[in-house]
C-alpha cells in the first residue's frame, strides 16, 4: 500500500468529518497525512492561489453583470467555490485531462483558457469555446453527471496505452444521483482507471438540498464501489490541493481510481435564472460567508507577515484588468453568420443535409441581405 | 371564464386533478419547494403536501422507473421532466418499460403515468434546453403523446392526460408559457373534446397547414399575413402526435387539395413525414401538389443567436405555402 493509497481510505475518520490545512480564521492546521502534499507551498505559492481565487472571483462577478445587461443569456457562477476549483485545477499537469460541467469557470481559468471562450458559449454565440486538445479540458457538460463516464473511458484509454497522466470528473452533488455517475464508478473501479472523481457538494442542486440526494456523506457512497473515498473542506484550497495531489498520485502509481467530496456552497444562485431566495435561508448564506475560501488564505498570509494591503491592491489591478478584457471581449463577438447553423454536423458528406443547406442558402437569398426573412415569428 | 397563461392553465389543472383524485401525484426535479424552474408546479406543494407534490433526486430514470412501480400500486404518476434535453436518461425506462407494460402484462397493469416536458425553442436557452424530442415517443408503440397550444386546451388537456389509463407524453411549448388566454374553469371534463381530435383553429380554403405547439400562434399569423395576399390558409392544431387525428386533416386536404406540415423538430422521419405519407395515401386524387414540410434543420439544436435561422417563422411558412401553391418560392425551379 503506497502512502497515497493510505491517506485515501483513512480520511473518512476525522473527528469533524472532513480534512482541513487552513481554518476559516486562516490558521494553518497540522494534518500527518496531507502535510507532506503540501510542503511546496511557501507563502509565495500561497500568494498565487489566493491571486487565483480573487482574480476569479472577479471574473465570475463579471459573467453575471454582462448577463444582467443583456450581454450573455445566462451565467452560472462559481461564487463560494473557488477553493474547490482552484486548489484541484492547480494539482493537475498540462497532459491530465479534464471533464467539467458547466460551472468549472475556475477550472478553466487554471488550465489558460480565456475566459471570453467560456463566455461567448454563454452569450449563446457558439456552441464551444475552445479546442479541448489545446488545454485537456473537454468543452463543458450540461447533461448532469453524463461527463464523469467520460473521464473513466479517457483513463481507461491513458491506463491501456501505458501513460501515467489521468482524468478528472468534476461534478455536483446532485449529479451523484444521477446513474451515469454512478455507472462511472463501476466502470473505474472494475478497470482500475486513473480517473479522480472530484464532486463539489455545494449544498444545492437548484432548490435540492444534498439531504434530498443522499442520508450520508457523500464520499462514503465511493466505498460502495470499491472506490476509496476522501472528505475535504472544499473551501480550503490547500487541503482541496493536497487531496486531488493524494488521488492523482494512486492514479499514476496504478491505484485506480479515488472520489474525493469537496464540502463547499453555491453562494449564488444556481443560475441568473434562479432565485435562490425561494428555498434557502440569509442565515444558511451568512453562515457559509464566514468560511469564505478568499479571506481564509488572506488572514493566513497576513499572519505570515506578508503585507495584505499590498497584495490586495495589487489582486485588484489583476482582477479589474481581466473583467475589463472579459467586457471588452464582448464586442469582438460577432454573432456567427446563418449558414453556419449546418457546420459540424457530421465530419463527412451527408446527402440529405448537402441538400437541406442548399435549399436553405436559396430561401436566405431571396432577402435582400440574405437574413432578413429569418425574423418575423421566429426565436424572440 | 377566467384568464389564465398556458402555464398558469396547466397549473390550474394539475391542482384540480391532484383534488380530484387523491392517487394523483406529481414528482420531479425542483416541482415542490421551487414550484419547478418554469413555476409550473407553483404552490402545489403547499397545498397538497410533500407526500402528494415530491422534490426527487437529481435522476430522470429513477423519476420514471418509480414511477412505473407506483402505477403498478395503483397511483397516477405525473412527472415532470425539466427540460426536453433532459428526457434521456430517462429514455429506457420510457420505451422498455412505460410503454410496453401493458402490453406485457395482458392489459391487467395499467401505467396512467403522465410525462411533461417542456419543449421546443425560441427562449434563448443554452444546449439541450430547446429540443423537440416528440418524434422519439410518437415512433413508440405504447405511448400517447399531445402537445398543446394555448390556455384553454393545457387547462382541459392536463386533465385529461392524467385521466387517461396509458401513458402519456404531455409537450408543453416553453416559450408560450407566458401567454394568456381565455380557460373555462368550470367546465365538465365529460363534455370536453378528447385530447386525441385536432382543432381547426382557422378555417380556409386554398391550403390546409397543419402543426401543434408553440407554431400554432405563428401559423395563425401566417394566416391572416396570406389573407391579406387573398390567399386562405386553413390552420390545424393537431393536439394529438399519437394517435394523429388523420380524418380532420384529411377533410380539410379534399377541400384546399394543398398540404404544409410545420414543426421544429427536424425533418427527417419526422412527424411532417408521416403525415405526408398518411394524407396522400387518403387523398391521393385530392391533391394538387405534394405535401410541403417546414420544419427544423436536421441539425442539433444551435445556439442562441443562430436559432432564428433554424426554427420555423412565418415568412418559411408563407414560402411553403407557396410552393404548395405554386407560387414563386425558394425552390422555384429546383427540382424537387
Amino acid at each position: 500500500m503506497t502512502p497515497s493509497d493510505r491517506i485515501a481510505t483513512g480520511l473518512l475518520t476525522r473527528p469533524d468529518g472532513f480534512a482541513q490545512l487552513i481554518t476559516p480564521e486562516g490558521e494553518r492546521r497540522a494534518d500527518p497525512d496531507l502535510d507532506r502534499w503540501v510542503v511546496d507551498i511557501d507563502t509565495e505559492a500561497l500568494r498565487g492561489l489566493y491571486r487565483d481565487m480573487s482574480v476569479l472571483r472577479r471574473i465570475d462577478s463579471e459573467g453575471i453583470a454582462l448577463q444582467r445587461q443583456g450581454e450573455v443569456g445566462l451565467w452560472p457562477p462559481l461564487l463560494g467555490q473557488e477553493a474547490a476549483q482552484v486548489g484541484s485545477a492547480r494539482a493537475l499537469r498540462s497532459d491530465d485531462f479534464v471533464f467539467g460541467s458547466y460551472r468549472e469557470h475556475g477550472v478553466a481559468w487554471v488550465r489558460g483558457i480565456d475566459p471570453a471562450d467560456v463566455l461567448r458559449v454563454w452569450r449563446g454565440a457558439a456552441s464551444s469555446g475552445w479546442n479541448p486538445y489545446d488545454y485537456g479540458m473537454a468543452v463543458p457538460q450540461i447533461i448532469i453527471g453524463a461527463q464523469s463516464l467520460h473521464a473513466t473511458g479517457w483513463a481507461m484509454g491513458a491506463k491501456w496505452d501505458g501513460s501515467d497522466a489521468a482524468a478528472v470528473a468534476y461534478f455536483g452533488d446532485g449529479a451523484t444521483s444521477e446513474g451515469d455517475v454512478n455507472e462511472a464508478l463501476v466502470f473505474a473501479a472494475s478497470f482500475e482507471a486513473p480517473v479522480v472523481f472530484f464532486c463539489q457538494n455545494n449544498g444545492w442542486a437548484i432548490s435540492e438540498p444534498v439531504g434530498l440526494q443522499s442520508k450520508q456523506p457523500l464520499a462514503q457512497r465511493a466505498d460502495g464501489f470499491g472506490v476509496p473515498g476522501i472528505r475535504v473542506d472544499g473551501n480550503d484550497v490547500l487541503a482541496v490541493l493536497a487531496a486531488t495531489r493524494v488521488a492523482l498520485d494512486r492514479a499514476r502509481r496504478g491505484g485506480g481510481p479515488t472520489f474525493i467530496e469537496a464540502v463547499t456552497y453555491r453562494m449564488g444562485p444556481h443560475t441568473t435564472a434562479d432565485d435562490p431566495k425561494r428555498y434557502r435561508t440569509d442565515d444558511e448564506l451568512a453562515d457559509w460567508r464566514a468560511r469564505d475560501p478568499i479571506s481564509r488564505v488572506g488572514a493566513l498570509l497576513a499572519a505570515s507577515g506578508l503585507d495584505l494591503e499590498t497584495l490586495e491592491r495589487e489582486v485588484e489591478v489583476e482582477a479589474a484588468r481581466a473583467a475589463g478584457e472579459l467586457r471588452a471581449s464582448i464586442a469582438t463577438m460577432a454573432d456567427p453568420e446563418p449558414m453556419t447553423v449546418f457546420d459540424h454536423v457530421y465530419a463527412e458528406p451527408h446527402s440529405h443535409l448537402d441538400r437541406q443547406r442548399e435549399q436553405y442558402a436559396r430561401y436566405l437569398a431571396q432577402f435582400d441581405d440574405g437574413a432578413s426573412g429569418a425574423t418575423e415569428g421566429g426565436a424572440r | 371564464m377566467t384568464t389564465l397563461t398556458l402555464g398558469g392553465a396547466i397549473n390550474a389543472g394539475l391542482r384540480r386533478s391532484l383534488a380530484n383524485d387523491d392517487r394523483v401525484v406529481l414528482m420531479g426535479e425542483d416541482i415542490g419547494t421551487l414550484g419547478g424552474v418554469f413555476r409550473i408546479t407553483d404552490g402545489l406543494k403547499a397545498e397538497f403536501g410533500a407526500h402528494r407534490v415530491v422534490d426527487t433526486p437529481l435522476s430522470e430514470a429513477g423519476i420514471i422507473g418509480t414511477a412505473v412501480g407506483l402505477a403498478y400500486r395503483g397511483y397516477r404518476p405525473v412527472v415532470e421532466i425539466q427540460f426536453d434535453g433532459f428526457i434521456y436518461p430517462g429514455f429506457d425506462q420510457i420505451v422498455a418499460q412505460v410503454a410496453k407494460l401493458h402490453r406485457r402484462s395482458r392489459g391487467t397493469v395499467k401505467m396512467p403515468i403522465t410525462i411533461r416536458v417542456p419543449f421546443g425553442g425560441g427562449i434563448g436557452a443554452a444546449e439541450h434546453h430547446s429540443e423537440s424530442p416528440e418524434a422519439y415517443f410518437a415512433h413508440t408503440a405504447g405511448l400517447r403523446v399531445v402537445s398543446c397550444s394555448d390556455a384553454a386546451d393545457a387547462y382541459v388537456m392536463i386533465q385529461q392526460a392524467i385521466a387517461s389509463d396509458d401513458p402519456v407524453l404531455f409537450f408543453e411549448p416553453k416559450r408560450r408559457y407566458h401567454v394568456k388566454g381565455e380557460v373555462d374553469d368550470r367546465a365538465s371534463l365529460a363534455d370536453a373534446k378528447p385530447m386525441g381530435i385536432a382543432s381547426v383553429v382557422t378555417s380556409g380554403t386554398d391550403v390546409t397547414l397543419v402543426t401543434y405547439g408553440a407554431l400554432v400562434q405563428i401559423a395563425r399569423d401566417a394566416a391572416t399575413a396570406a389573407a391579406e395576399e387573398g390567399v386562405s390558409i386553413e390552420v390545424i392544431d393537431l393536439r394529438s402526435l399519437s394517435p394523429l387525428d388523420l380524418g380532420t386533416v384529411a377533410d380539410s386536404v379534399r377541400r384546399t387539395g394543398r398540404l404544409v406540415i410545420a414543426h421544429e423538430a427536424g425533418q427527417q422521419l419526422g412527424l411532417g413525414a408521416e403525415i405526408a405519407a398518411s394524407i396522400t395515401e387518403r387523398c391521393f386524387e385530392y391533391l394538387e401538389a405534394a405535401p410541403v414540410r417546414i420544419t427544423g434543420h436536421d441539425i442539433p439544436y444551435p445556439p442562441a443567436k443562430l436559432e432564428r435561422y433554424h426554427l420555423p417563422d412565418l415568412d418559411r411558412m408563407l414560402d411553403g405555402v407557396d410552393r404548395a401553391l405554386g407560387r414563386p418560392n425558394s425552390l422555384s425551379g429546383v427540382e424537387a
